[in-house]
This record gives structure tokens, sequence and C-alpha cells, in this order.
């Protein structure tokens, strides 16, 4: 087998890291029999796309200070190089934007919940039901014109046919606390969260919670006996669900990242119950994560999510208890990440990781998944094939400043609302529709469905508009990883600036000019339209109608000129290539 | 009472949490703690709790770090690592900004906490009755991402412990 010039030992005598042969040649890089004692399954992210999809990796994804230019920092040509994952082949286009229309049309769509059963029960035969556990990181529920519809509730009917023992959340959150309690009511598997906590003033009411006396909302871990072993897995939610989402979701609880809690529940798991291994289910996403692990001793490795981030190699961070190795598994269903741990009694002895992407081409549907999902589906069909323009050019999301799709959407909403300015989230989700095919209902669905996605109007200077900017910026850029939440840059429409994101918050953007050429005066005021207001619920329409009327009196979808973010002082960065 | 174990958490005022855990003596340490002649004060209660005359009016009054330090302690403090400060990272609500400090310090006389950014810097400072465990609980107002600095008076000299914590507009994340 070929080795990765980055191959790993865990340690001596241990199973080595290896990337799966078939990154670099062609063979069944589905057929993984266990050569160890247990196997853990995970997905992340998946943002309830049922059926196989396309997405587009990001060509902008900048690190700053430590970040910069390590995982999950790297981009196109400089991932292919770190990974040694081979130019123009099928791993090349799984895991970059390189080349995407071409690569896209041979390699076809990827992920989707009938293909993931099949592989998943595949990978889970090999190695024994018994012996395996299939891992849900969150941002199972949210993503589609259907699990809006139904509270997040079709996409748990498909985990619990997956088989998903485990889930931890970020945007479950968002159904608010009755709806997530619906959703747990209705799932098979365990949710657990260790940092999700009653505000004071609910545990003095008496809200419900898992532990009144350490005020834990859920259950902070689970424990699974596998293969003989004992293995402890914590979950960990995103920890700034009512700063980036509105606060009326979750009113009687309080999150944050909280390595105390955190270390408490590695101990307790090691001295008390005595586990073999220790893993941590997160969605703190990447960065977070491996700053975690450098605090936090203990965890063996953490599985985590939220960034979108498709890494192959697990990330080794030392701590003052040894070291953790640090995952994160993509998203949308293209990515399964396969952990095979090799245990002794009260430790791990060696694991080997491997990130799979599901080519949908390559994998039979299930059967019995496909007739839910159709299910499911089905009450709304009408309305999800609606063909609202013909696709023109790419049409794609996810990147730290920019993108088509956002683009069109920002262009919708000027037209449409008559405003000056649009500020439209930088989200991570949202698919990427080809060329050469329809824009429908579902795939526009796919960028917008959420559970506050009123668009609104408001009158703000030039001073306001740039504050607003610094503030998600730091978000994105802050140096402390613990200070960031996750998403993408603001995208703005009918307006260009500048990025300086080794700055401090307030000097990161300048240049900021209209698109008729004049520079925003701060004093002056503007009407900016935007969805996805975090402050009460707008009682107008939601964003999804307004673009779909744009989109239906244009009929086509074409960005002529893709707008492109001028970045100041990052000089030669590996996550970088516009 | 050196070793028994207390934990007193207060909210701005005298409202009471969960997490009050009492044992032996310590309900008497309870008392003390509200009764008249305790001198304490809070910057988002403006009338003391109880003796008016302690009220450190002077030291709610400046508008800097060492100002407020000298006014409150007329001292200045050292970094100190044994002292546990829990503060959020990013803010959930910059309004209501849950802060805890305890610390293994022996005999601990007073605790406060600034807040850098604001208006005016001191938020709230607390004198503790000799013989109880050092762990206080409040919420403090932000008016912008600032450092929070937990100071612990022990022993006659002052240390400190200095945190960032973010408030942020929110939106947009992942």
């Amino acid at each position: 087998m070929k080795l990765s010039r980055r191959s790993l030992l865990a340690s001596a005598g241990a199973l080595p890291f290896t990337m799966p042969a078939a990154y670099a040649a062609a063979a069944d890089m589905y057929d993984v029999p266990l050569h160890a004692d247990a196997r853990i399954i995970h997905i992340t992210d998946t943002h309830a796309q049922a059926n196989p999809v396309q997405f587009r990796e990001p060509s902008v994804n900048i690190g700053v200070g430590a970040a910069s230019g390590r995982p999950p920092h790297l981009v196109g040509e400089a991932f292919l190089k770190y990974f040694d994952i081979p130019a123009g082949g099928p791993a090349a286009h799984a895991f970059t934007f390189l080349d995407f229309e071409r690569a896209a049309h041979k390699y076809g769509p990827m992920g989707g919940f009938a293909h993931l059963k099949t592989l998943i029960d595949r990978l889970r035969n090999q190695a024994g039901a018994s012996r395996t556990l299939l891992l849900d990181g969150g941002d199972l529920t949210q993503g589609s014109g259907v699990a809006n519809l139904s509270g997040g509730q079709d996409m748990i009917a498909l985990a619990n046919i997956l088989g998903t023992d485990v889930l931890t959340g970020h945007w479950e959150f968002t159904y608010g606390e009755d709806g997530l309690a619906k959703l747990i009511a209705a799932f098979n598997g365990k949710f657990i969260a260790q940092n999700v906590f009653l505000t004071d003033d609910a545990a003095f009411a008496n809200k419900p919670a898992f532990d009144a006396a350490s005020g834990h909302v859920f259950a902070p871990f689970t424990i699974r006996e596998m293969g003989g072993y004992q293995i402890g897995v914590i979950g960990q939610a995103f920890p700034y669900v009512p700063i980036a989402h509105p606060g009326r979701f979750v009113p009687d609880w309080t999150f944050g990242i909280h390595p105390d809690t955190m270390q408490k529940s590695v101990n307790d798991l090691r001295n008390n119950h005595k586990v073999d291994a220790v893993v941590l289910l997160s969605h703190n996403g990447m960065d977070t994560d491996l700053a975690l692990a450098a605090q936090v001793s203990g965890i063996d490795i953490i599985m985590g999510g939220h960034t979108h981030d498709a890494v192959p190699i697990p990330q080794i961070v030392k701590n003052p208890g040894g070291k953790t190795f640090v995952t994160n598994a993509g998203s949308a269903g293209k990515f399964v990440a396969v952990l095979d741990l090799s245990l002794a009694k009260g430790a791990l002895k060696g694991l080997q990781y491997r990130l799979l992407p599901v080519y949908a081409n390559e994998i039979k549907p299930d059967p019995v998944m496909a007739a839910e999902i159709t299910k499911w589906r089905a009450p709304h069909q009408a309305m999800l094939e609606e063909k609202l323009a013909d696709v023109e050019t790419l049409q794609y999301r996810r990147g730290n400043f920019t993108g088509t799709m956002d683009q069109m959407i920002c262009d919708a909403l000027l037209q449409e609302m008559d405003a000056e300015i649009v500020l439209s989230p930088g989200f991570r989700w949202g698919n990427t529709v080809l060329a050469g095919g329809p824009m429908t209902m579902e795939d526009l669905l796919s960028e917008t469905a959420m559970t506050y996605g009123d668009v609104y109007v408001s009158m703000m200077t030039g001073a306001q508009i740039k504050a607003a900017m610094e503030d998600v910026c730091d978000n994105l850029f802050n140096p402390d990883p613990f200070y960031q939440q996750g998403g993408d840059m603001v995208r703005v429409g009918g307006m260009n600036y500048a990025c300086a994101p080794n700055e401090k918050i307030g000097n990161r953007i300048s240049e900021m000019t209209l698109s008729n050429g004049q520079v925003l005066d701060a004093a002056k005021t503007y009407k900016v339209a935007g969805w996805a207001s975090v402050s009460q619920p707008q009682n107008t329409p939601p964003v999804w109608d307004v673009v779909a009327k744009y989109l239906r009196d244009k009929k086509t979808v074409r960005i002529t000129k893709p707008n492109v973010t001028k970045v100041i002082g990052i000089g030669k960065n590996a996550g970088y290539a516009p | 009472m050196q070793n028994t174990k207390t934990t007193v958490r207060i909210k701005s005022g005298p409202a009471l949490t969960r997490r009050i855990t009492l044992s032996g003596a310590a309900a008497a340490t309870l008392a003390a703690l509200l009764a008249p002649g305790f001198k304490a004060a809070h910057a988002d209660t403006a009338a003391p709790m109880a003796d008016a005359s302690a009220y450190p009016a002077k030291a709610f009054a400046q508008k800097s770090k060492d100002e407020a330090i000298a006014a409150l302690f007329n001292m200045t403090a050292t970094a100190s690592d044994q002292i546990t400060f829990d503060a959020p990272d990013i803010a959930e609500n910059g309004a209501v900004v849950p802060v805890s400090i305890s610390t293994t310090l022996p005999g601990v006389t007073a605790i406060a906490v600034l807040a850098l950014g604001n208006p005016f810097t001191l938020a709230a400072a607390y004198q503790l009755p000799d013989g109880t465990n050092a762990a206080i609980s409040s919420r403090i107002k932000l008016a912008k991402t600032t450092d929070v600095v937990a100071l612990v008076q022990a022993g006659g000299k002052l240390y400190s412990v200095t945190k960032n914590v973010k408030v942020t507009l929110g939106g947009c994340g992942g």
C-alpha cells in the first residue's frame, strides 16, 4: 500500500495512517475491512441534502495567524500538494474547486442519503455491527425546503434508517427549544452536548434539564461498548447559537466552548467510567477544535464539523496530557469518515482514518431510504420542481468573501427591494448549480431555507455599514479561534470593498465603493436590504419568494463579472486562489 | 471555617440562584453577606445594598483601570494564576454578561470586576467577611468588546486576571 509522505504512526506498532489507495489509483475505495478493534463512522453538516448534490469546495479559505498555510486553510493546488492527491482525478474533484465544471460532469453528483445508506451499511457490515458506531456531528436537519417545512423531521427519519447512534447540534437549535425536543423525541439515537446549560433564570424556574445540579440541558456524553472495549463519546454543540442566530429560539439555554467542563467530562469518563478511548463529536469548527485540543487533555480524537472543511488526514495537537487527533469531515453528504481504533485496556494503541468521498454514480442507492426520501418530498414535489430560470454560468456559494450564487441573491434583493446596498449572510451551506441546466425552487431553497429567512430593509449610515462588516469580518479572521463563529464574510451587493484579514477589528475593511463608483460616505444614510436578521421577526416575505420572483422574471441566471473582493496584506497564502 | 466547602453565587442584588451550596457554618456566612453592615455595592443597583456610607462612590466614578483600582484599593495589582475567572469568550447578550470569580488564595477580603471599555470602569465590588470561601458570581453590562479584569484582595495584596470578552452584533454563523 502506498503510504503518503505525511503518513504518521500513532505510536510504535500502531496502525499507520494511510491515504486510501483509491485517492491515487482506481480501486474499490469503499472496500474497507476492519483490521482493528472498533470502527467509528462519522458524517457531519449534511445540511438536509437527502439527494446527491454538486458542491464546489472553496477557492478562498484564508488562514490568519497560526492558521496560515496549514489545514484546513489550503485550497486548490496547495491542498493537493499538501495531501499528496494527484491532480485531475476524482479525489482532486471531491476535495478542491479545481476544474470544477468539467469534473462535475465527469464524476457526477455526490452524497445523498440513499447512497450514504448503502455505503455505511457496507462499512458497518465489514466491521460488524457490534463494533461500529455511527456519529453525526450536527447540521443534519436544516438546509432544504423539505426539512424547513417538516421542522427537520424528514432528516431524523432518514437518520433513523441510516442507523445514526449519536448526534450533536447547531442549526437543530433554530427550530426552537420545543422543535428540537420533538426532533430528539423522534430520534432513535442519543443527542449529546456538554456545552449547553440552563441559564440561571431557567434553572431558577425549574426548566427541564438532563442534570439539574450541573445545569446540563443534555447528556454531556455517552458510553458504548464496542468489541469488548468502552468508548466514551462527548458531544460539543455549536458554541455560539444565541449569537449567530436569533436568541429567541433558545431563551432558556446558554452555550459557549467551556474547556473546563469538557475536561471534567473527559476526567469523569477516564477516571470513573474507566473508558478505553475518548472521542469528541464536535461542532466547534476546525480552528476552534485545534485550539481546544491544545487546552484539554485526554481526548483521543476530535471528530469535527461546522466549518465544512474536508481534511483527508487528522491533524495532531500536543497538550499536557499527550496528544489529540483533530479531523473535519466536509459537508453536504460529500464525505464519510471511517475511523478504525486499535485498543488496549484504558488506552488507544493506534488508529486509521479515511475520509471517503461519496460518488453517487459509484454507489447503488438503498431502496428503503430512497422510498423514505420520496415520501417526505412528495407533498411538496410540484413546488420544489418548479423551474425558475435557465442557468448560464456556474452558481456556487462557498468561499470567504463571494460566490456567484450569493451575487445572484444580492442582485435579486437590490432590484426587488429597491435597495442601494445588500448584505447577505455568508453561510457555508448551499449547493452548487451547474451551467446548462435549470435553477429550481429546490435549488434556491438549498441556499436559503431556514426558520428566520425573512427579508428586511434598513436605513444605515455608511459608518454603520462599515461597523457591521468589521464585526462579521472579526468573526471570520480573529486570530484567536475561540472568538470566531465559523461562517464566511457577509456578502455585499451594490458595493465593493477591500479586506485586510491580518488587521484588527476596525481596520480590516476599506475602499468601500458603491457600484456607481461613489465612495461610501460615513455620514450619509443608505437603503440596505438583507435577510436572516437575528433581531425580531420581520413579518416580511421569505427571501426565497423574493429571489424566485426575480428569477421567474429574469428567466436566466448569468453572472458575467464575478465579484472579487480585493484582499490586502496576506502575501502568498495557501488558502487564496481566486 | 477555613475548610468548610462553601460556594456562594449571587446575582446582582440578593436573588439567589439554585447553585448556592451551603454546608455547616456557611449559612451564617450567607446571613452576614446580606446583613446590614456588609459593605457591598453593585454598579447596576446604584443604591447600596446595605451601609450607604460604605458605598465606594469615588471608585465607581473612575474612567480608567489604574484610577479605579487606586480609588477602591489604594494599591496596585499583580497578575495571578490562582484566580478562576469565568466569563464568556463572546457574550450572548452584552447587557447581561455572566462572570464568576473564585480563588484558592488565602485570606480574601475583597473581589472586584472591572470592564475597561465601559464608560465607568468599575462594574462590581464585594467585601468578603473573614472565613468566607471566595466565590462570587454576577452579571455585568458591557458597552463593547473589552478586557474584563477580575481583582482579588488577599492577605493585604491585590491580584488580577484579565479576559477579553467580545460583544458582537451576531448573525452569519456557518
